[in-house]
């Protein structure tokens, strides 16, 4: 059994990696360990400089040092800043109550990818590495992908996002765009360039198995350590999107960071959807038919 | 302390975390809760520029409790020396220490000596007193008969002795007072002051990483001398975990120092001649370096530079050349160069690398001094605000200057970038290491290398007809570098090979150790000589660490001698045996009858530890066997600074030169010996207790972010870095935005006696408001990265602060100054000096 399934109806679905045949890799991802981030942005830069994905706008956000706000078609990595009173109430105040969270997110290449589910161009596949990717010369911009996913990850490219470079030359308007995990990059036998960019070693690249026992061996030690709001986020197989193939470590409930608790795929319930239409078009088809053979009677 | 690492060295960093990640306790001591706050294990906000209250606390503490390495410090350090009985403390004189000048403004520091030891001639002169620098840079000063004090106290009982003057001196540094002072609790002090005495020993080891944060006061050198005392006191110094690491401004910073772009010092750090004295070479080593100690070869270091210099020309009868070398008639640092500018005896000026438009202290005056220059020369990436002034400086909007009347001509000439040119960086380890150039240069794009190179053939070209005598230096210069590439571009491999030096037979030296006085052997940075043994570029070595030893020599190349820890002779006992098998290092061998281990042994190989030296002996063979500090005249490491520093032997807290709060501890508020360079472009604020200085109520400090470096210069013209930190900002806490009604996100003003610049705000809990002295301090910090070119523009921060600096090596107090804060923007043309002019300020009618 395969750990991917693609709906495509009236087929049995051909899944990754069988679908690779010889060609199948491990699946490779991330281990973003947000316990070791210093917050410095290499990842974001040096993705934009390896994707030639373009500056979206010198906006002072106020928001502590997040000045990116979010994934989008031009943010493919995107460091939160979040700061926290740690102050016991009624204690008295001092300067060293605080709490500065940094993570660097990204997309999660889900096991069960909505937004590979609800592209109908095959603009969106998925790779002998278990990624999942945009082609642009293939999307036709229908955005059906925008709403499907459920962190919000995926974006069209649209020429008023990008005030500072009119959007002259740049790739791909009006077709959406992500984390390709850097799909040349594995190609060439690379790590992504915000991997390779990370100082401490906070976005770690490889094999999904060996990132989840490094996770887990990472955990146990923090905890060890006394850090006990420790937790993994997406590792599990078992979640609403059958495990993310970038995962993290976080310090504090996935809400505090701005993603979702419980994520699920919303393709999930597609087959029962499509069923239960199928169902209620025959039902009203034979109903029609009912009252066509009836009216003639 | 002192640093952000984490924001300004990411990639230095990463090893802070791996010594996390095995159990290393790091702390952060810093005005402003930073990224580096936030992956530290505990932190600890002070208000800006009271770093001495606190470092002079852990020596306290250290003292009151006993914890000191007492073996160390008893042999490694001058602690049992005995000293003048002219001394008088700061605790005698509030706030001076003898020998106070009130006429010049400076110290006379005989009575500063040991104990019967003659005080040369040198120290005193005029001349090579007006800057530390001439007689700092490792005290070449302290002209000891022989290697060791003439008295001292191994018990450390006597009441003139070092370690008892210490005790004195921080007796009222005590958990309560660092508190008052400094604004944290005095139980944030203790649980650090605990954590390094803990973590301090034979076992186990300290180490301080400190920055810009600590040298930009005027308090700066005595901030970082403090720190030196608190790892000698414990033993944190040669050793491996220790030591004070210097977190430098940016790439090779300690090679502009080595090989230095500072007017007084020449490679190596051998002082520059002064003009008034009339000397011979053997006058001008006598008198600037100690007969003892490694810099009792001063000769042969200088006599080495000369003949590379001068080559074949440089002989035993002309003096080696000595008269060619230009000579310092006063302080030429960068701010009287400005001011020399402003009055129109400067008139030409070279900009390699440096963006003083928002960069210097009081970048205002800068940008008003290079509008009176007669030429400019700009040699940068792109047109920086050094280069644009003429034409697009705030002070043309103000009225101040107008295009058509600036008489500078800007030669804009573009540069080539580290990867368009070979070369090698040092970093702050002191390790070299060599960069390959990738591809050609752009366009019109040449290196450093290429202009300077070319531009003396071309002088020289134009002079080699002249019989005048001020021409000669440079026409007998020897200058000949074989050139590569289709640029003709100067081969940096083989200037490295003569900074590194050749002997007799023109073959690579592989020591300094091999240099020689009598003009056999070339040089042309003595503390370098070496990188290049064995004729080959020991920078450019890259071999991956996992394939040698921990200690990785075969990295790079560290000066001196390949030493990647220095005084590390300090990492063994007096008599040559490890301080503790966990932490030992290098070690006397005795079969071998050497100094052994895993790094370069900092210290004569052959020499035992039982040595002592004979009455009369010279250079290192004037240093014990059991005295690892071979750069001073005495092998021990400094508590006590008898000659090398302009402002006192030991550090003193002093407040900034504009502070809310007057001085606690002494009747002197701030360093009586700090430079003030007064001009009607730069008043100062009023100080607490002057009148006026409630007008400008907070503390004001500037930083730097991850994401724009420096001046911003290749930062802000980089669209990917621009728009993480897209405009210049103020961060403030919500008390002070509720006191002033400033809005996050919306736009403040920033006013000092200077002038007054606009930021948008960001309110933040990180800059925590403190209480000093029992009352409320709120604090305002500036990135300074800001300035009028590039896709991200904004106000710089540098325009707001005067000309205070450091006495000893003239560095600008920009980490703790006074401002007001008001919402809104500021005032536009005319009406912003109107502001300015409203607030109190010193009238200053000179210049």
């Amino acid at each position: 059994m395969s750990a991917f399934t693609t709906l495509e109806l009236g087929k049995t679905p051909l899944s990754w990696p069988e679908s690779y045949g010889g060609e199948q890799q491990p699946r490779m991802g991330f281990f973003t360990d947000t316990s070791v981030c210093i917050g410095c942005k290499a990842c974001e830069v040096a993705c934009k400089e390896w994707n030639e994905v373009p500056e979206d706008g010198l906006h002072f956000s106020g928001e502590s040092f997040d000045n990116t706000g979010s994934l989008s078609a031009n943010s493919w990595r995107h460091v939160a800043f979040i700061e926290q009173p740690t102050r016991v109430d009624g204690a008295e105040a001092s300067g060293g109550d605080l709490r500065w969270l940094m993570s660097s997110d990204v997309c999660k290449h889900c096991t069960h990818a909505a937004c590979l589910d609800v592209c109908p161009t095959g603009a969106l596949f998925r790779t002998e590495f278990g990624t999942v990717v945009v082609q642009q010369d293939v999307c036709n911009g229908c955005g059906y992908c925008v709403p499907a996913c459920p962190f919000g990850v995926i974006g069209r490219r649209e020429v008023e996002d990008l005030p500072e470079v009119g959007g002259e030359d740049v790739l791909g308007l009006g077709t959406t765009h992500k984390c390709t995990l850097c799909y040349d990059r594995l190609k060439d036998g690379m790590e992504p360039a915000c991997a390779q960019a990370c100082p401490t070693e906070s976005i770690q690249f490889g094999p999904l198995d060996e990132l989840r026992e490094r996770a887990q061996e990472r955990v146990d030690l923090l905890h060890e350590q006394g850090v006990a709001e420790a937790d993994l986020y997406g590792e599990s197989p078992d979640d609403g999107v059958g495990g993310f193939g970038a995962f993290f470590l976080l310090l504090d409930k996935p809400e505090v960071y701005g993603l979702p608790p419980d994520p699920i795929v919303p393709t999930r319930r597609l087959p029962e959807i499509w069923g239960a239409a199928f169902l209620a078009g025959a039902a009203l088809a034979g109903s029609v038919l009912a009252a066509v053979a009836g009216g003639s009677q | 302390m002192g640093s952000n690492m984490a924001e300004c060295h990411p990639v230095g960093f990463q090893w802070v975390m791996e010594a996390k990640l095995r159990g290393a306790k790091i702390v952060h001591v810093d005005p402003r809760f930073t990224r580096t706050s936030a992956l530290a294990s505990s932190y600890v906000p002070i208000r800006a520029g009271s770093d001495i209250a606190f470092l002079g606390g852990i020596v306290n503490h250290i003292l009151e409790n006993g914890r000191e390495f007492r073996d160390y410090v008893v042999n490694y350090t001058n602690a049992p020396v005995i000293i003048n009985e002219g001394f008088k403390d700061t605790e005698d004189l509030d706030g001076f220490f003898s020998g106070w000048n009130e006429e010049k403004n400076r110290y006379d520091n005989s009575t500063w000596q040991y104990a019967g030891m003659r005080v040369r001639g040198a120290v005193q002169d005029e001349e090579t007193a007006l800057s530390g620098e001439a007689v700092g840079y490792g005290g070449h000063g302290a002209g000891l008969e022989h290697g060791e004090p003439p008295e001292e106290d191994p018990t450390l009982e006597h009441p003139r002795c070092v370690f008892q003057l210490l005790k004195r001196h921080y007796s009222r540094y005590t958990p309560e007072r660092v508190a008052e002072i400094c604004g944290c609790s005095k139980e944030q002090f203790l649980e650090v002051a605990e954590a390094l005495c803990d973590n301090s020993g034979r076992e186990r080891t300290s180490a301080f990483c400190y920055a810009v944060g600590w040298t930009q006061h005027t308090i700066g050198v005595q901030i970082i001398r403090t720190a030196a005392i608190v790892q000698l006191l414990l033993g944190n110094m040669g050793r491996t975990g220790g030591g004070i690491m210097a977190l430098r401004g940016h790439t090779s910073i300690q090679g502009s120092t080595d090989i230095p772009t500072l007017f007084n010092i020449l490679p190596g750090y051998i002082p520059m001649a002064h003009a008034h004295a009339k000397q011979t070479l053997a006058e001008f080593v006598e008198m600037n370096a100690s007969p003892t100690g490694w810099w009792g070869r001063l000769d042969a270091y200088m006599v080495s530079l000369l003949k590379a210099y001068f080559g074949a020309r440089a002989t035993a009868e002309n003096d080696f050349c000595f008269d060619y070398l230009p000579r310092i008639d006063g302080d030429h640092s960068t701010y009287q160069a400005a001011l020399g500018m402003l009055e129109g005896s400067v008139k030409g000026f070279f900009l390699f690398g440096e963006n003083p438009a928002v960069g210097s202290a009081n970048s205002r005056l800068h940008r008003m001094a290079m509008a009176n220059l007669e030429w400019l020369v700009v040699r940068d990436l792109v047109e920086i605000e050094s280069a644009s002034f003429w034409h697009d400086a705030p002070e043309l909007e103000t009225g101040e200057l107008r295009t058509a009347e600036i008489p500078t001509e800007v030669f804009l000439l573009p540069a080539a970038s580290h990867v368009e040119k070979n070369g090698s960086f040092t970093n702050t380890q002191r390790l070299l290491q060599w960069h390959f150039k990738a591809v050609e240069p752009a366009g019109d794009c040449r290196s450093d290398l290429w202009f300077v190179y070319h531009l003396a053939l071309r002088i020289r070209e134009k002079l080699a007809a002249s019989d005048d005598p001020r021409d000669r230096p440079l026409l007998d210069l020897e200058w000949h570098y074989p050139t590569e590439g289709p640029l003709e571009d100067p081969s940096a491999d083989a200037v490295l090979r003569e900074i590194s030096g050749w002997d007799a037979d023109g073959r690579a030296v592989s020591s300094f150790a091999e240099l020689k006085p009598d003009g056999s052997t070339a040089c042309g940075c003595w503390i370098y000589s070496g990188c290049y043994a064995g004729e080959v570029n020991q920078s450019a070595r890259k071999r991956p660490g996992q394939e040698q030893s921990w200690v990785a020599p075969e990295w790079g190349w560290a000066w001196p001698s390949n030493r990647r820890i220095l005084y590390n002779r300090a990492s063994a006992d007096p008599s040559g045996k490890p301080w503790s098998e966990r932490k030992k290092y290098v070690w006397w061998d005795e079969q071998q009858a050497r100094w052994v281990g895993h790094d370069a042994p900092d210290f004569t190989a052959d020499k035992p530890p039982g040595y002592v030296p004979q009455t009369g002996a010279k250079a290192d063979e004037a240093i014990r066997g059991d005295r690892p500090f071979i750069m001073q005249a005495d092998g021990r490491g400094w508590l006590f600074v008898p000659s090398g520093l302009v402002d006192g032997p030991f550090p003193t807290h002093f407040e900034p030169q504009e502070s809310p709060f007057q001085n606690p501890l002494y009747g002197q508020q701030s360093n009586p010996a700090r430079q003030q360079l007064r001009h009607r472009l730069s008043p100062f604020n009023p100080t607490a207790g002057e009148p006026g200085a409630d007008a400008y109520p907070y503390v004001l400090t500037t930083f730097r972010l991850t994401e724009h470096h420096t001046a911003g210069g290749m930062t802000r013209t980089v669209p990917f870095l621009a728009e993480i930190q897209p405009e210049m900002f103020c961060e403030v806490s919500p008390a002070l935005a509720a006191e002033r009604g400033l809005e996050n996100g919306g736009w403040a003003t920033i006013v000092t006696a200077r002038t007054a610049i606009e930021a948008r705000v960001l309110v933040t809990d990180r800059l925590a408001p403190l209480v000093v002295q029992g009352r409320p301090l709120l604090q305002v910090a500036v990135p300074w990265h800001w300035g009028t070119r590039g896709l991200s523009t904004g106000e710089s921060a540098n325009d707001l602060f005067g000309l205070a600096l450091d006495p000893n090596v003239q560095i600008q107090e920009v980490r703790g100054a006074t401002c007001d804060i008001r919402p809104g923007r500021r005032p536009r043309g005319r009406a912003l000096r109107e502001l300015v002019e409203s607030y109190p300020h010193e009238q200053v009618h000179a210049r």
